[in-house]
């Protein structure tokens, strides 16, 4: 893992005092609301509508045990002993006071962690593939390049003031698990006809009030000139994205308004100019970045206890169905924590979980964890042997929830219990969905399934990408419900369709059950998702389960 | 048409604590929507507001929100401002156990 050089501590440790005096200057007043704003914004402070809100990257998703120690104890001694992880591999506390945020700061740096561009319209928390350095499907280990975008984004002169936010997300691996076509920039790592790993380039992806899929600028990028094409790719923006409108200012825009012809002859000129000037410094700090993302000592042992456990246990044999992907280390396997128990916030981990799963990861997952966009947390890195012993210790921490994938495995956003941007509130309705299916016993049956709650336009819980996309809206003064279907958010994105008039918040967890369970009766067998039911069919038969004609005209 | 103006209080985040403040008549910032001023008078309103973005070293991010007037004083109309009075939904924190 990447531990903090000399200049990464003492960049932290001066932005950490820096604040502190502007936090002191805002509580004697010599600093107004409007000033002090933008401030605050830049380390990752919101005012919501309860409390403040601290945000905090988890840079690629990546902790190690100490690290999430650290969450831990930050959630008990300033907040309300939780946190929320985030579809951006994040962690929101929501309830810091403003005297105690640049000592939360300070425990962070300790640990070497900030909330240092989390906001504002800047280069935001690069994100990566949650399975990154372990997955099967993968070319290579994605984070030596997102660190290496950190290291060039955090404090970069030319893109402090962006016409708006920027996200890059990247993923080393075939399946997309970072949806980077909903990215402004996207990176698939991919390798070119000689064997040679590169990237593709994936620009103008995004979600919020006008969602579109990336689209390829560069096939195929080498590696060794990725930072200077980032670069050509921010400054075109930063000079042609649209400072008049901030609907209109997103690169999505900017290249649809453009046209992807004009934006690769600008980014190629770019690229051209400033490649030169990029003599090798970086790809230096590369090569010792990699170091640091070395895979652990994997180890060689028996598998057979994992194998005679599961035939005993069918509790934990349906969590390896469901919470386990498949390693590149052999006799290895990746886990999926479910943050999701029925009837919970989705992504809310406490205090105690939180130092759970650091002891799980330090002892039998070589003290790595990873926080997923889909707000659960995975230890990428054990062994099957000891699967039986991290079931029994989740367990005990009621973390052993078996549903990775399933219905009640949903990405929700704060919504209007926290968010002061929401429309309409987002985890009760997780809520109550979770806790229907999980009364029906369904879930299993059903199989993968995602469902992506967001509570206003914005689309944060990416209901978008959503299989059944839910977006909580006001009308007229009452909480309603937008169903969107099909929205998929992996290399083959899609942006849902929405599927007519919404429900009202007693009506929407009946109308996601009729759709659900309606699937059931449509699917050709067992085999058959509810997105490629949905892919084969349209819209029509699911229309016909969420409107059934007799009560039609009161759903509107 | 000039629509007729809807009862407002004057609302804000308190500057420490971030959490839901509203204005009284006597210039003080109350957790309790119930002991706010509600103002009718559309040009009060507004000049109540100025006041309240004055005291920056108090409040952050004061505006008018619409309420009504109830048995025990002003109430919030919308769910937005009502959420506000209490604190989230899916936990026992904010001012339903605070206040
Ligand atoms: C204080 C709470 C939040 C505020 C004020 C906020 C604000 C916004 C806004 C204004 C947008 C739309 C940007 C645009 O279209 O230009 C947005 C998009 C987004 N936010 Fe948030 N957000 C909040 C919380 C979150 C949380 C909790 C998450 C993660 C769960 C998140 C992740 C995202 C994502 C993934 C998008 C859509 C992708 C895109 O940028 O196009 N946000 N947010
Ligand atoms: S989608 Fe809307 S309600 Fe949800 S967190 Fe984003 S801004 Fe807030």
């Amino acid at each position: 893992m990447y531990v903090y050089n000399d200049f990464d501590e003492a960049f932290v440790r001066n932005r950490v005092a820096q604040f502190r005096g502007q936090v002191e200057r805002r509580i004697d007043g010599s600093l107004t609301e409007d000033e002090f704003k933008p401030l605050r914004l830049m380390n990752g402070l919101y005012l919501q509508l309860h409390a403040y809100m601290l945000r905090v990257a988890v840079p690629y998703g990546t902790l190690n045990a100490v690290q999430m120690r650290q969450l831990a104890y930050i959630a008990d001694r300033w907040d309300k002993g939780y946190g929320h992880f985030t579809t951006r591999q994040n962690i929101q506390y929501n309830w810091p006071e403003l005297r105690d945020v640049p000592d939360m700061l300070a425990a962070l740096a300790d640990v070497g962690m900030h909330a240092i561009q989390t906001s504002g319209n800047t280069i935001r928390n690069v994100t990566a593939d949650h399975f990154a350095g372990a997955a099967a499907d993968e070319i290579e280990d994605p984070r030596a390049i997102a660190e290496l975008l950190r290291q060039w984004s955090t404090d970069h002169p030319e893109f402090q003031f962006l016409p708006r936010k920027f996200k890059i997300a990247v993923t080393g691996a075939t399946e997309d698990r970072a949806v980077t076509r909903a990215h402004d920039i996207g990176l698939r790592m991919v390798r070119n006809a000689a064997g040679e790993p590169g990237f593709e380039v994936i620009v103008g992806g995004g979600l919020g009030r006008t969602p579109m899929v990336g689209k390829v600028l560069r096939d195929f990028l080498p590696k060794a000139d990725l930072l200077p094409y980032c670069e050509a790719i921010v400054s075109v923006y930063n000079l042609l994205g649209r400072r008049d409108n901030k609907y209109k200012a997103r690169i999505k825009i900017t290249v649809h308004e453009n046209g992807l012809e004009k934006i690769q002859t600008l980014v190629e000129d770019r690229f051209a100019a400033i490649r030169p000037t990029f003599t090798g410094h970086d790809q230096a700090l590369l090569a010792v970045i990699e170091t640091a993302f070395a895979p652990p000592a994997f180890a060689v042992k028996s598998s057979d206890g994992y194998q005679a456990a599961r035939l005993a246990n069918p509790a934990f044999r349906s969590w390896t169905d469901t919470n386990l992907a498949a390693h590149k280390a052999p006799g290895y396997a990746i886990v999926s924590i479910s943050i999701k128990k029925h009837g919970a916030t989705p992504g809310d981990a406490t205090s105690d979980q939180m130092r759970a799963m650091a002891d799980i990861a330090e002892r039998y997952g070589h003290n790595e964890l990873r926080i997923s966009h889909e707000q659960n947390v995975i230890l990428p890195h054990v062994h099957q042997s000891d699967l039986p012993a991290v079931y029994a210790a989740l367990r005990a921490a009621d973390l052993a929830t078996a549903n990775i994938g399933l219905v009640s495995d949903i990405i929700a956003c704060p919504g209007m219990d926290y968010c002061a941007l929401a429309t309409a509130r987002s985890i009760p309705i997780a809520q109550d969905i979770a806790t229907r299916f999980d009364a029906l016993k369904l879930e299993h049956e059903i199989g993968p399934l995602k469902i992506k709650i967001s509570g206003c336009i914005n689309a944060c819980g990416h209901h978008h990408v959503g299989h059944i996309g839910i977006l909580g809206l006001d009308r007229a003064g009452v909480e309603n419900y937008q169903i969107t279907l099909g929205g998929d958010g992996t290399q083959t994105t899609t942006i849902g369709e929405r599927a007519g008039p919404g429900f009202s918040a007693a009506d929407i967890v009946p109308a996601i059950e009729r759709l659900v369970t309606g699937y059931l009766d449509l699917r050709t067998d067992a085999n058959e998702t509810f997105l490629q039911a949905y892919r084969r069919l349209g819209m029509a038969p699911f229309k016909t389960l969420l409107y059934p004609a007799e009560d039609q005209a009161d759903a509107a | 048409m000039s629509r007729a103006f809807k009862p407002k209080v004057v609302t804000a985040n308190a500057l420490l604590e971030g959490d839901a403040v509203w204005l009284t008549i006597d210039d003080r910032w109350t957790r309790d929507i119930a002991e706010a001023e509600l103002m009718t008078d559309e040009a009060h309103a507004d000049l109540r507001l100025l006041e309240a973005l004055s005291r920056q070293s108090e409040i952050a991010g004061a505006y008018l929100a619409d309420a009504a007037a109830g048995a025990n004083g002003p109430q919030p109309t919308h769910f937005r401002e009502a959420f506000r009075t209490r604190g989230p939904s899916n936990y026992a924190h904010g001012k339903q156990v605070d206040l």
